[in-house]
């Protein structure tokens, strides 16, 4: 189906490649999962199968792509649009009609097909991927998984033998991505279509994979197996593997119901509850205080009389569904949007009143994109900037950087940083100020699981120095490692609220593996396991 | 599923039939000054925009460009009361006037504001603002992507790009967002010629990637592919490229009454063929195209309400061209027109026979 031959590609003006001597076969009607840590060359590969590398991104490919006996050098994306399909990370940025329908047929329409196989092919995908109440439908009324779906939808309908996905749930609650995985698994099932998909939460869909690529950080020695060979001696590995390691369980599970034939033995040498069960911390001072907050855009009501208060010394997680609330609570928190009803307090005082350099003292954010705070072209420029914004002491954010991430070369340009890198410059220019509230709008997307317990142990210190740290987030892994307390918000109302493990543990949508596993006991991750194995 | 009648599928008005409503419309707007028939237009374009826009992001652009021309006419008018022509009349209050040298002579500043001359430029001013009105209200009723799925195959190269430039527009008003929220997270000025400095670059690059990443996604769903021969594609390219060169420099002959006939009218000819010659040979075995829009009845009392009023327009000027003019000296107050009104209120008509827009948004 696939099969790369000796390819190695260098970007323009880089000195090293990207990916080197990658020879691998992808046979037909697998579902090959591509793993590896941030920045190792995942989409470099996987953009390779069509040709966008290198005829969209430049740079030098050698050594031979086929797909389908067809060769990218001499083949164009639009030449293989009819054999792959490609869907990005960010569905918005891809699509060309407004209306649903017109946006499925539109590649059918490139490749010249009949109407009547046109009309035939459009009703399939809508009834493949469930999208038929949504048809006549504008693109931009649709939830960020329908989205997703929509543009499988749309490059499904050319009939690609091979569909190559980059990270389809990086930006999708646990729902809509088991949504989105569901429809992938049918399509290998029942369609026999082929399928590489890149994903950093394995823990969602490693348990559907026939095969894991693993591309390494330096982009050679990429190399292809079963998931559970692959995975046992991967540097990025799920929280079950971890415990099964821990376990020494073999052969290596992979689904949470493998998991659990296996677990009775590990239970039994387990305390019946975990040490932290039901243990609830003292609360620190009031840092913040939000009072029947409503919101609403246009007809829409996005926060309904939200009651909250957030006190020194304590993670907070917001989750919820795509488009429950999680982002505006935060940007009312920050002072990006005014009250419309209720108040926002922050140590007394209202962020969206205060003057922009004077709000920066009591709370920062870190958003969704965290390059977009990024303005300047090194990564000193970007620390002397935030100095001079916040009027601290010159150095104060360099110091704060090396705290959180030491040796990042000064000269480097921010677009040139690891994702993970990347979110630790943006934390240490909304941290130099010192704000006691600290908010992360969905940090861990497109971080590794090494970059993930790293952020981890920041938040954990940076709590213990006082301040109060809020994250919104759909990553429940996240969630067990970093968070004291839960907040869960549906349709802009808070629904509940309390320490993690009561609120996440008996959820079926956000507890974690490890808790599935190991259920009834509320054990919520590997480490809580491991400490208590180890007396 | 919701009630099966919800589901039925109503055909769109064709978008071509919108436009050419519009273009009607705003042709007769141009030849009018009278504010009575100016205000009638922009009541028909805003009943229309009202009562048949789909439940879109381009839905806003009529309101968009209602202010563009509320600007436009604000504008007009303050530039006749600082620069305007001095005219006798209904003097109202009097600017200072600037004496300027000789060489700038013929131009004035300042001087006595007369009524008369801020009621002829408010006129002329809400004449381009009609004509903005059925600009937007084009743009409103069609979204862009559905007109572009209307040009012909061999202009296709530059339909990608209009297509990819129209949604840059959206494109820079999200990065704007963006750019604005970081600036204000970094505590840094979000007002003033510093807070703008430091945007552009930001939005403009945001904006860019964006677009890329739509140019990519185009072009691996096959956009391009092309089952004519590189050969012939060239070939077309090059009698389409000649042909459109011809046809400006042969209108120019057509229009310049000293150029020599041969440079007029056979090479609008001539360029005309050659223009296309290249569509029809770069058209063959293109694409195919799902739900295509179909031009039936509607369209035609569509394209025919807007035709008659643009014909009662030009039948009202020929029988007394002072009834379609703001009467301005002496200031008086407009005529009432009754053809050219009634023909106007025609145009109203496309609201009731275009078919409802399809509720987007319904949950």
């Amino acid at each position: 189906m696939i099969s790369f031959e000796d390819m190695s590609v260098t970007y323009p003006d880089e000195t090293h490649p990207a990916l080197a001597h990658v020879d691998l076969k992808i046979g037909e009607g697998e579902l090959a999962l591509v793993i590896g840590p941030t920045g190792a060359g995942k989409s470099t590969l996987l953009r390779s199968v069509n040709g966008l590398v290198p005829h969209f991104s430049g740079g030098r490919l050698t050594g031979r792509v086929l797909v389908e006996g067809r060769s990218t050098a001499d083949h164009r994306p639009r030449d293989l649009a009819d054999v792959v399909g490609f869907v990005g990370q960010d569905p918005d940025a891809t699509f060309v009609a407004d209306i649903v329908e017109d946006e499925l047929a539109y590649s059918m329409e490139n490749l010249g097909l009949p109407a009547p196989a046109m009309r035939r092919r459009v009703e399939d995908i809508l009834d493949i991927l469930n999208l038929h109440p949504l048809r006549q439908r504008t693109i931009t009324s649709l939830s960020g998984g329908q989205r997703q779906r929509v543009a499988i939808g749309a490059v499904l309908t050319a009939a690609p033998r091979l569909l190559v996905l980059d990270e389809p749930t990086s930006s999708l609650d646990p729902l809509s991505s088991e949504e989105v995985l569901a429809a992938l698994s049918r399509l290998v099932h029942d369609q026999g279509v082929t399928i590489m998909v890149a994903e950093h939460r394995l823990e969602r869909i490693v348990h559907a994979a026939d095969m894991v690529v693993y591309v390494p950080v330096t982009g050679a020695g990429v190399r292809a197996g079963r998931p559970a060979e692959i995975l046992a001696t991967s540097s990025v590995a799920p929280p079950i593997v971890r415990l099964a390691q821990l376990a020494q369980w073999d052969p290596l599970p992979l689904s949470v119901r493998d998991a659990r034939r296996l677990a009775p033995v590990l239970r039994s040498h387990l305390p019946a509850q975990p040490d932290a069960y039901g243990h609830r911390p003292t609360k620190g001072p009031l840092v913040a205080s939000v009072r029947r907050l409503s919101a609403r855009y246009g007809k829409l009501l996005a926060l309904d009389t939200v009651h909250l208060e957030l006190a020194a010394g304590e993670v907070t997680a917001i989750m919820g569904r795509n488009g429950a609330g999680k982002t505006t609570l935060l940007r009312h928190l920050v002072g990006l949007r005014a009250p419309q009803q209720g108040t926002v307090t922050v140590e007394g005082r209202k962020p969206s009143e205060l003057r922009p350099s004077e709000a920066v003292r009591i709370v920062g954010l870190v958003p969704q994109d965290p390059a977009s705070l990024l303005s300047s072209d090194t990564v000193a420029g970007e620390c002397r900037d935030a100095d001079r914004d916040a009027a601290l002491a010159s150095g104060t954010t360099r110091s704060t950087l090396e705290r959180l991430m030491p040796d990042l070369p000064d000269d480097m340009h921010p677009r040139d940083l690891s994702e993970g890198q990347r979110l630790a410059l943006a934390l240490a220019i909304v941290l130099a100020p010192a704000p006691p509230l600290i908010l992360l709008d969905e940090p861990t997307r497109g971080l590794d699981y090494l970059a993930k317990s790293r952020l981890t142990t920041i938040l954990r210190s940076l709590a213990a120095d006082g301040h109060s740290i809020v994250i919104a987030t759909h990553d429940v892994e996240l969630v067990a490692d970093a968070a004291d307390r839960v907040v869960v918000l549906a349709d802009g109302e808070l629904i509940s609220d309390g320490p993690t493990r009561e609120v996440v543990c008996h959820s079926p949508g956000l507890a974690p593996q490890v808790a599935r596993i190991l259920a009834p006991a509320q054990w919520l991750t590997v480490a809580e396991v491991a400490s208590a194995l180890t007396p | 599923m919701s009630g099966r009648f919800t589901t039925l599928r109503v055909a769109p008005l064709h978008p071509v039939a919108w436009w050419l409503w519009a273009i009607l419309l705003a042709a007769a707007a141009a030849r009018i000054t009278n504010p009575i028939c100016l205000l009638l237009i922009l009541a028909v374009d805003g009943w229309v925009v009202v009562s048949r826009r789909p439940d879109s992001t381009w839905a806003r652009s009529f309101s968009t460009l209602l202010r563009l021309g509320a600007l436009v006419v604000v504008i007009r008018v303050v530039f006749q009361a600082l620069f305007g022509v001095r005219t006798p009349g209904h003097t109202l209050f009097s600017i200072p006037s600037v004496s300027l040298p000789s060489w700038m002579a013929g131009v004035t500043l300042g001087g006595p504001v007369t009524a008369d001359a801020l009621a002829g430029a408010a006129c002329q001013g809400l004449r381009l603002a009609a004509i903005l009105g059925c600009v937007g209200a084009a743009n409103a009723l069609v979204s862009p992507f559905r007109l572009l799925r209307c040009v012909p195959a061999g202009l296709y190269e530059i339909a990608v790009a209009v297509t990819v430039a129209v949604s840059f527009t959206p494109q820079v008003i999200t990065s704007l967002g963006q750019v604005r929220d970081a600036r204000r997270l970094r505590g840094r000025a979000i007002s003033g010629v510093a807070g703008i400095k430091g945007m552009a670059v930001p939005v403009l690059e945001g904006a860019l990637e964006r677009s890329m990443a739509l140019a990519a996604s185009m072009d691996s769903r096959g956009f391009g592919r092309r089952a004519v021969s590189i050969p012939r594609q060239r070939l077309s390219s090059v009698a389409t490229l000649a042909g459109l060169l011809g046809l400006a420099v042969g209108v120019y002959g057509v229009l310049d009454a000293g150029a020599p006939f041969a440079l007029g009218l056979p090479v609008v000819v001539v360029g005309a063929a050659l223009v296309l010659a290249g569509l029809a040979a770069s058209s063959f075995g293109n694409r195919s195209r799902y739900r295509p829009d179909r031009w039936s009845g509607r369209e035609w009392v569509t394209v025919a309400v807007a035709a008659a009023a643009l014909a009662a327009v030009v039948i009202a000027g020929r029988d007394n061209t002072a009834s379609l003019s703001m009467p301005v000296y002496p200031l008086a107050l407009p005529a009432v027109p009754p053809l050219a009104l009634a023909g106007l209120l025609l145009a109203a008509l496309p609201s009731f026979v275009a078919p409802a827009p399809v509720e987007g948004a319904s949950r």
